[in-house]
């Protein structure tokens, strides 16, 4: 796909009076920004709410069998085959959990240890492993207009999923027997959420990388959790947590060469420190 | 199987105020967990406006029992319910107060979100609550005289609080059969007799068929219209004044000392 069709986008942004916006690769950078953090951001919250941050942690650790499966099958990109794979994970983590006997996240840890070593071994294989390492970090300045395509697609399915599924993950997050007493099919609603999370995580870590991409998960939801005194309030300032320290990361990246997914995490830290500051845990 | 449970009717007149009428009947209801049966050919009617209460020991089936109403656990047997006019109806709507709720105290989640949550039909409660689960939510909570926490936080509630906000949830929409599970662990002796107060007098409003799961033996004896003794099957049931003379509920409750 070419980029024709993001010419007003690129004109628009190229009027700021600022270095980094006269580059096509940060106007670029920028709308995915945009369109990720607050994604992040917003189903940020409901993984912090029903305790599900280890879980994401793992997805994204996955990455690395989901590339080398890529390799084996000589696929020209890895992305399909991650995504397969997460969604596997996603359903063979939630098989174990039901199944009971392990805890979850001793389930989770164990899978997690088996799936990134297998990664690491099959991508190691003839000393090569240097060839991924981009994985780690991300790289947010390589987005091309496609790939801002496929985002923007992405965010809109998943967002829409997610809103469906809302409020029976909200009862769930509360108490699984007042879930199953006034929720229809509450397993389904969480079954839902862990495969669209694990899309998105695989979706988004080539950008933020495998290393941070969990940060952006977590971060702006535990600030807005200081901040918040119900559900619309957590949900509205985890996303503005989500966009404002995107864009701050990514801007900062640029001028002090630092990668942008940890430069737009240790921006969402910063904003987490001030909204300890603003705690209504302090005020009461 | 006909049991000496359907002598029912002769029960009219004992308490004025209810219809009698609607019913839920389990019949031959067993459960097993792991091979293992942990209920076995229990039947009993709940009737409405009727405060049945369960008794046991630990394991005796209490939880299942509730479990297997709620349509949470698969059981053998037969649990209908039929209303007023004798039809029979499958999925009867069941107001349920689940035990012991243990909500992150941090939460930002507030006594309106959790209403939200589970009355909204489309709208997310991330999205703000629409105008009419509002109304509904704070029609609710006025039932149990909680209106004044609907923007509190659920993790600055106090237990007795908290038990009357689930007690509201379970009341909107008015159902059919309230069951309660272990309604006051955690709640004060104060607190308990104000519960159990609210309980009789919305049970006589509401013409509420209620099911209680509990320990407390004391406020049960003057509260419950009806006490059943599950040890797997019932051991027996009837009037409190009458089950906790039999000696096989005073020896499971430790009762020899008290007259």
């Amino acid at each position: 796909m070419n980029g024709v069709w993001l010419e007003p986008w690129h004109r628009a942004v190229s009027l700021l009076p600022f270095e980094w916006a006269q580059y096509s690769f940060m106007r670029l950078a920028l709308l995915a920004v945009i369109l990720i953090a607050p994604l992040l951001g917003g189903l940020g919250t409901a993984v912090v709410a029903n305790r599900m941050a280890f879980f994401s942690e793992a997805v994204g650790h996955a990455a690395f069998t989901g590339i080398a499966i890529g390799v084996i099958l000589g696929m020209s990109g890895p992305l399909w085959p991650m995504v397969g794979f997460a969604l596997l994970l996603t359903l063979l983590i939630t098989w174990i959990r039901k199944r009971g006997g392990l805890s979850s996240d001793t389930a989770i840890g164990l899978v997690m240890a088996a799936t990134v070593s297998l990664g690491i071994v099959i991508l190691s294989k003839g000393g090569d492993f240097a060839r991924y390492t981009n994985f780690l970090i991300g790289d947010m300045l390589g987005v091309t207009p496609s790939d801002v395509a496929g985002l923007a697609v992405l965010t809109a399915i998943a967002a829409a999923l997610f809103l469906v599924f809302f409020n029976r993950l909200l009862l769930c997050s509360m108490s699984p027997a007042l879930a199953r007493s006034r929720a229809k099919r509450p397993g389904v609603a969480e079954l839902v959420f862990a495969c669209t999370l694990a899309v998105v995580v695989t979706c988004s870590l080539p950008w933020i990388g495998i290393l941070v991409i969990n940060a952006l998960l977590i971060v702006p939801a535990a600030a807005a959790r200081n901040l918040a005194r119900n559900t619309a309030e957590f949900f509205a300032w985890s996303i503005g947590v989500a966009f404002v320290s995107g864009i701050v990361g990514l801007i900062v990246s640029f001028y002090a060469s630092t990668a942008t997914g940890a430069t737009i995490v240790l921006a969402a830290v910063a904003a987490y420190a001030v909204t300890l500051l603003f705690s209504r845990r302090r005020t009461g | 199987m006909e049991t000496a449970f359907d002598s029912a009717p002769a029960h009219h007149g004992i308490a004025p105020h209810r219809c009698g009428e609607c019913c839920t009947t389990l019949r031959g209801v067993g459960a097993s967990y792991g091979g293992e049966p942990v209920l076995e050919d229990v039947n009993l009617h709940l009737h409405c406006g009727e405060l049945t209460a369960i008794i046991g020991e630990n394991g005796a089936g209490k939880t299942t029992l509730v479990r297997c109403l709620l349509g949470e656990t698969p059981h053998s047997g037969e649990i209908h319910f039929s209303d007023a006019a004798r039809r029979r109806k499958d999925s009867p709507i069941i107001g349920y107060v689940p035990q012991r709720v243990s909500f992150d105290r941090e939460a930002p989640v507030s006594v309106l979100d959790l209403f939200a949550a589970s009355l909204e039909a489309r709208r997310p409660a991330c999205l703000g609550v629409s105008l009419s689960v509002r109304g509904r939510t704070i029609e609710g909570l006025r039932r149990t005289d909680a209106s004044h926490l609907l923007k509190r936080r659920l993790g600055t509630l106090s237990g007795g609080e908290m038990q009357r906000v689930l007690l509201a949830l379970a009341l909107t929409p008015v159902p059919n059969i309230l069951i309660l599970d272990e309604p006051v662990s955690g709640v004060d002796h104060s607190g308990r007799k104000k519960f159990y107060d609210l309980l009789s007098r919305l049970r006589r409003q509401y013409d509420l068929a209620v099911l209680l799961v509990s320990h407390d033996l004391a406020s049960l004896a003057r509260f419950a219209d009806r006490l059943v003794f599950l040890n797997r099957r019932v051991v027996c049931e009837g009037p409190p004044a009458e089950v906790l003379r039999d000696s096989r509920v005073r020896e499971a409750f430790g009762l020899e000392s008290i007259t």
